[in-house]
């Protein structure tokens, strides 16, 4: 399964690079409305390649089905069309830029800043080390450091196209002003404890650098690149998770009662549903191109949104790796903390919702 | 001869980029050295905020993703 995916993928990057040598303006222009055509038309195709094999209509079978052979082709669609444009908007933000942005902000407009430059900057968390030293050393205060720092793996563009495409647009706002929110406050708090201290004697005692940054005076064609890149390189690598997540969906769809979560995961469950959901989401390791077709199939059987959204945001935001990574510049004290004060929101944002929705 | 360094913390791409680097070098047969910096400490020192990073004759020329083939064959030129 491995080598065949990574077979095609490299067929697919070799079919990109060679696209990239000519004229990737016109190819993309016929793209556009071939892409919309498609799209619109994919319920249908849906429907007819289920209605032609040999399976009884409406059977468990047929409905997973019809889920899988309808939502990997749309969410992977939109997918890349999504990250292509967030790649070539990335080009404005880069790390640098965001960085001499934030430096000498005050704590307030600074956490509020980071959090929304979370969602925009290109965030990879095996960047997350470098990116917080230079952080610190630019004199970024810390409190802000990790507002970027939450917002930036929790709200991006993958999580909310699938949140968008399976869930619809309310679902994937709500989840970006609550995931927002998260970091802001989850910041400032960390901000206010003033944590310097356990950071690791390395990192504190390092020389202070100034955020200057250089203009990268980048052609629109080059922006263009760097968005085609992106999409190669995103949707290259999530995509086996939509499928194995849109798959997992697909099963719960067809073959798990309706109801069946409402007890577990309902808005009438007991009190420890949302912590259970969050402590059951942090050691797992998904991104969002996994997690979010099972999240909507979850919904549907009964789960209340609140409960949901705490373990899709605790399964993204705290994971275990990331922790082990940031360990060599924060202390485990300040670990603990971030990890606490992250799922405290959390807890808060899926107790308030049950209650609310 | 020109010295590449590639920074990053042995991620997927940090490897492609030193296989590409390799690659373009062959073909072009220019001979370089090529190391790959895998030290916090030292990825930092340079000041890059994303990796893969890649130096070239002591300049930070490129950082944060993998670098388009066209760029590497500037680099060699």
């Amino acid at each position: 399964m491995t080598m065949l995916y990574q077979h095609i993928s490299a067929r697919f990057l070799a079919w990109g690079n060679s696209c990239m040598t000519g004229h990737t303006t016109l190819l993309l222009l016929l793209a556009g409305p071939l892409w919309l055509l498609i799209y619109l038309n994919l319920a249908l195709a849906a429907d007819t390649l289920v209605a032609l094999l040999p399976i009884e209509p409406h059977s468990h079978l047929a409905e997973s089905l019809r889920f899988f052979v309808y939502e990997t082709p749309k969410v992977l669609m939109l997918l890349t069309a999504i990250v292509m444009i967030m790649g070539m908007v990335n080009t404005w933000f880069t790390p640098e830029r965001t960085r001499a942005m934030l430096s000498g902000r005050h704590e307030g407009m600074g956490n509020m800043l980071a959090a929304l430059l979370g969602v925009v900057t290109p965030f990879c968390s095996c960047s997350a080390v470098p990116l917080f030293i230079g952080f610190v050393q630019a004199g970024v205060p810390l409190g802000v450091t990790f507002s970027f720092l939450v917002a930036a793996p929790m709200v991006n563009e993958v999580a909310l196209t699938l949140l968008f495409a399976l869930l619809g647009w309310k679902v994937a706002l709500l989840y970006m002003i609550l995931g927002l929110s998260i970091a802001m406050v989850a910041g400032w708090i960390m901000g206010r404890m003033h944590m310097e201290v356990y950071l690791e004697d390395w990192v504190r005692d390092m020389a202070r650098i100034s955020a200057d940054f250089r203009a990268n005076e980048m052609t629109l064609a080059q922006r263009l690149h760097a968005g085609i890149a992106a999409m190669k390189d995103i949707v290259g690598r999530v995509a086996l998770y939509v499928v194995a997540g849109v798959a997992v969906g697909a099963g719960i769809h067809g073959y798990v009662p309706q109801s069946a979560m409402a007890t577990l995961m309902g808005a009438e469950a007991s009190w420890w549903s949302v912590p259970a959901a969050i402590l059951v989401g942090v050691p797992m390791y998904a991104n969002a191109a996994g997690i979010v077709p099972v999240v909507e199939a979850l919904l549907s059987k009964g789960a209340a949104l609140g409960t949901v959204l705490a373990f899709m945001m605790s399964v993204i935001a705290l994971s275990v790796p990331e922790m082990v990574i940031l360990r060599k510049v924060l202390k485990l004290r300040l670990i603990m903390l971030f990890a606490a004060v992250v799922a405290g929101g959390i807890l808060l944002v899926g107790y308030v919702f049950n209650a609310v929705l | 001869m020109k010295q590449f360094r590639v920074l990053g913390s042995g991620c997927a791409s940090c490897k492609q980029t030193m296989a590409m680097i390799e690659q373009v070098a062959a073909q072009r047969g220019v001979a370089i050295g090529l190391e790959k910096v895998e030290s916090l400490q030292q990825i930092v020192a340079y000041g890059v905020l994303s990796t893969p990073a890649v130096v070239l004759d002591g300049v930070v020329v490129h950082a944060g993703g993998i670098p388009a083939r066209e760029q590497v064959e500037q680099w060699l030129a």
